[in-house]
């Protein structure tokens, strides 16, 4: 970087208002220096919209089409108010992992903001979703706007035709196994041809179903009985309920079916977003600091950008305290940004810490490294890999073991050497969605008997539930159309029945 | 290379308004309870903002498996202090503890006993206003429209027909552009002229060529000057008119309460509807609109709102006395010549047994005459009583401008106002 890159450029218009062709200036000359980093994006968009525009994206989970449903109303009318009561900003930006890339920018910000929000998204976020191996292998992002067309246009016709209530009560009851509906750790095929012959067999199947002996009626023959009892359905658990409920729920209709697996699909495309939530955002914030430094240093911004630049970013990467009011767990921005920044460190000037902790990347190429970093972790393995104890020492970081059945909370670990290791890891299973949320699986179908349907809870920890789960099941009844009931598997192997809906419906009814 | 940028501030407006129907839609038992709660707090008159609705969250939870509080949790905070490792600390109260990622699930409990606030607009709240009292579509319309329009001068625009052309604006535009636009060919032909002059006054043999040049040059300036229009479309101003909403003229109405003992809250909320429909009414359709509150038992007095809906009195109950009192104001204060005058009673129908026939004569006689209608309703599940007897001969014979209804439930009401609203229709 040691000749200046935008010399060639005319200087980027100052003052705070923008327009659009000042926008297509700082997008232009961001561009360069991101390229000169070798920074690899999808070609991307910029589009402007007001501020009900950006409260309703960030409604219905910032999608810019969407199917409609209450929840999403609900949604508008909370930010809506505490926008208006100003107790929050908007958030700035927006940004859609599509290729090309889609980033919001809101009419109400100020030129440096929309600037900024180039850096961030259209830059930093975009090479992320191109970059990392989460988003390459779950989600195809030059489809994704085309499928969302497709499940709004096929919600409304299915509200046109089945009536609103029935379509709402479906989406209600799929909202509410969204969490459980994900794919974790098996991706279909991509290709479009294996694509199209897994739908025709899934149609194959659902004619099949019609006939299937799971769902005969006529009574068993006695003799083969006692073997087919001993068959299990499924024969593995299936931790995809969704995806169980879309292939096996004996009464839903086919339009019923395809909306589940709309619901999933689109669970699913957020899936890698909430994997990866520290690596991302820290990932653009990394970024846009490091583009606009960069601008800054050739000389090619003004002080006046830079202190608003740097205000909004401090805002944004600041970590209370433990003990503040403004407390609310680990900012995710304030530690990704840390740590990408304390990875460049790490290879541009190492210390003999860092030398014993990180003997592969100390001293090497940061770019390179930093690249790698991106693309092959999700949150969870990253802060494990990458978090240094210089880092821990800097958050002042500790861990607290809350122990329902003891008296008081002991604090597990510290920033000091016996307790590096334990905090990073402790830090690490944080992240992990597999601990955070419960593990609930599809455990048995009652074939032969009333049909009823077996979730099976394996506890971790000795953790309960949060007590909306009975609503959670009577979804799950409404969909399975027949007895749902919730088992808990605790740690030394014994199981026990949390509850059960009795449900017998009939086709039609 | 240049990056594509797309306006999109102006497609797709109220994209939102779907999502929250729905959401309307969805909880309008809850919605409609806390509208019924907001209107029993509201005074008569005050039906032209939104109101900030408020519902219990858990209602609108939107459940999924999650891990509440209890077993065993470790979570890491930044920020420490005080602490080294091994150290035991207490509980802290409220729930701050469990900290962390289990935080966000605690909140969510948290959000179960907090409720959910949001506003509703002016039109949502009418709309569920007037499905409480089951009024029909057309009324409906009718109310929450204002259809009377006066047109007013709004200064100019660029646009319009020849007829409302303004020619001084017009002209004055015309003048100053061309002056904006000519005034630099001007200087500059002054100057040349000027040299010209000077060229002239002292001629010398071999300025030929140069006076020929600038009487040339001056030429084609004045040309320039010339064929700058005189007026231009850009210059056009149009006189601005705008429709502004325009409500006839004056009304009064009067509310007569009956607050004996028997009436009870309920019972009083029910009136209050009752009023306020007919206040909706008045307001499309007048430009000011003065209230009366008279309040009566044994004797009639007039009240301001507040003492009107909340004082309850003892003992029994003598109408004709709130019908005199209506009718001594009317003489004092609004001359039925200038003002249209709207009665609106409601009662439980008890009525010393002697007085219900001077009420009917009263009205009759003295108030019917000077009132653009008369509404009466009797709040009760029991038989008619003897005012009912009275007024039903009244109805007979007043048919079109005196209306009686009873009030057993809420949507009852509108048929009081049946005959008032057809009238306009």
């Amino acid at each position: 970087m040691s000749t200046p890159l935008l010399a060639h450029l005319p200087p980027l218009p100052g003052g705070s208002e923008w327009t659009f062709e000042a926008i297509d200036r700082y997008d232009e000359a961001i561009g360069e220096v991101a390229r000169a980093y070798n920074l690899d994006c999808y070609p991307h968009v910029l589009e402007i919209i007001s501020a009900e525009q950006m409260m309703d994206a960030y409604a219905s989970i910032g999608m810019p089409v969407y199917y409609h449903h209450w929840s999403f109303g609900k949604h508008f009318l909370a930010t809506e108010g505490r926008y208006k009561r100003g107790q929050m900003g908007l958030a700035y930006e927006i940004v859609i992992n599509s290729d090309p890339c889609i980033a919001y920018l809101m009419d109400e910000n100020t030129l440096p903001m929309q600037a900024l929000v180039i850096a961030h998204a259209a830059y930093g976020h975009n090479s992320f979703f191109k970059g990392n191996h989460l988003f390459k292998q779950w989600t195809s992002a030059d489809a994704i706007i085309d499928y969302l067309v497709f499940a709004r246009n096929y919600v409304a016709h299915c509200e046109e035709r089945y009536g609103v209530d029935a379509v709402e009560n479906l989406l209600d009851a799929c909202h509410a196994l969204l969490n459980v509906g994900v794919d974790r750790y098996k991706r279909w095929p991509k290709q479009s041809l294996e694509q199209e012959k897994l739908r025709q067999k899934e149609r194959a199947e659902y004619l099949q179903a019609q006939v299937n002996d799971l769902w005969r009626t006529l009574p068993p023959h006695h003799e083969t009985e006692e073997h087919v009892q001993e068959q299990r359905f499924p024969k593995e658990p299936e931790e995809n309920l969704l995806y169980f409920i879309e292939k096996n729920a004996p009464l839903l209709e086919p339009w019923q079916r395809e909306i589940v697996r709309i619901v999933r699909k689109i669970g699913q495309y957020f899936y890698p977003q909430r994997q990866t939530q520290v690596m991302n955002e820290g990932w653009a914030c990394f970024w846009h600091y490091t583009l606009l430094n960069t601008m800054y240093d050739q000389g090619n911004l003004s002080d006046g950008f830079m202190l608003e630049f740097l205000q909004s970013h401090t805002n944004v990467v600041y970590q209370p305290p433990y003990n503040s009011p403004y407390y609310s767990g680990i900012n995710p921005y304030a530690l990704g940004f840390a740590m990408w920044r304390d990875i460049r460190r790490i290879c541009e000037k190492p210390t003999d810490e860092d030398r014993e902790w990180f003997p592969d990347i100390a001293g090497s190429d940061w770019r390179e490294t930093l690249e790698y970093a991106m693309q092959n972790f999700k949150d969870e393995s990253f802060v494990a890999q990458y978090l240094s104890p210089r880092l821990m020492r800097e958050f002042r970081l500790f861990s607290v073991l809350d122990d329902d059945e003891q008296e008081n909370l002991r604090i597990s670990a510290i920033h000091d050497d016996p307790g590096y290791r334990a905090l990073r890891h402790q830090l690490a299973e944080q992240y992990d969605l597999g601990s955070r949320e419960p593990d609930i699986q599809v455990w048995n179908v009652d074939l032969r008997g009333d049909r009823s349907l077996t979730l099976r809870h394996f506890a971790h920890q000795r953790r309960p539930l949060h007590p909306s789960f009975d609503s959670v099941l009577e979804h799950v009844a409404n969909l399975w159309g027949f007895t749902v009931r919730l088992e808990r598997h605790n740690a030394d192997g014994t199981v026990e029945t949390v509850n059960e809906k009795k449900m017998e419906r009939r086709r039609g009814t | 290379m240049t990056v594509r940028i797309v306006d999109r501030r102006f497609d797709s407006k109220n994209k939102s308004s779907v999502n929250r129907s729905r959401f309307i839609r969805r909880f309008k038992g809850q919605i409609r309870k806390a509208v019924a709660e907001s209107i029993n707090r509201r005074g008569v008159r005050d039906l032209d903002d939104g109101e900030k609705i408020s519902i219990p969250a858990g209602d609108i939870a939107e459940p999924q498996f999650v891990y509440g509080q209890g077993g065993v949790r470790e979570t890491v905070h930044p920020g420490n202090d005080r602490f080294n490792s091994g150290d035991l600390v207490e509980r802290p109260q409220g729930g701050g503890g469990g900290g962390g990622q289990g935080k966000g699930q605690a909140s969510q409990d948290g959000e179960g006993l907090d409720n959910f606030v949001f506003t509703l607009t002016r039109e949502e709240f009418l709309d569920i206003f007037f499905d409480e009292l089951a009024l029909p579509n057309l009324v409906k319309r009718q109310l929450t429209r204002i259809e009377q329009y006066k047109s007013v001068r709004a200064g100019y625009s660029h646009s319009g027909v020849p007829a409302n052309i303004n020619l001084e604006r017009t002209m004055r535009g015309a003048a100053s552009r061309r002056v904006a636009i000519g005034g630099p060919h001007n200087k500059r032909l002054r100057a040349l002229e000027e040299k010209l002059k000077a060229l002239l006054e002292s001629p010398r043999p071999d300025d030929e060529p140069e006076i020929e040049q600038l009487r040339r040059e001056i030429a084609r300036l004045r040309a320039r000057i010339e064929a700058l229009p005189f007026i231009d479309p850009f210059d056009l101003r149009y006189n601005n008119r705008i429709r502004q909403p325009q409500p006839t003229t004056q009304a009064v109405m009067f509310c007569l309460l009956d607050v004996s003992a028997s009436m009870d809250e309920e019972r009083k909320n029910t009136a209050k509807r009752f009023f306020m429909l007919l206040y909706l009414f008045l307001k499309r359709n007048y430009e000011h609109i003065d209230v009366v509150f008279i309040r009566h038992h044994t004797v009639a007095e007039e009240v301001d709102e507040e003492d009107f809906f909340t004082s309850r009195k003892t003992g029994g109950t003598v109408v004709s006395s709130a019908l005199n009192l209506m009718l001594d104001i009317i003489r004092a204060r609004y001359p039925s010549g200038n003002w249209n005058i709207y009665g609106a009673q409601a009662s439980d129908g008890d009525n010393w047994y002697n007085d219900s026939s001077i009420c009917g004569e009263v009205l009759e006689n003295s108030l019917l005459p000077l009132c653009q209608y008369f509404a009466y309703i009797e709040i009760t599940t029991g038989p008619p009583q003897n005012l009912w007897e009275e007024y039903e001969k009244l109805q007979a014979t007043h048919h079109g401008q005196f209306a009686m209804q009873r009030i057993e439930d809420i949507t009852d009401i509108y048929p009081v106002f049946r005959e008032l609203f057809k009238r306009k229709v």
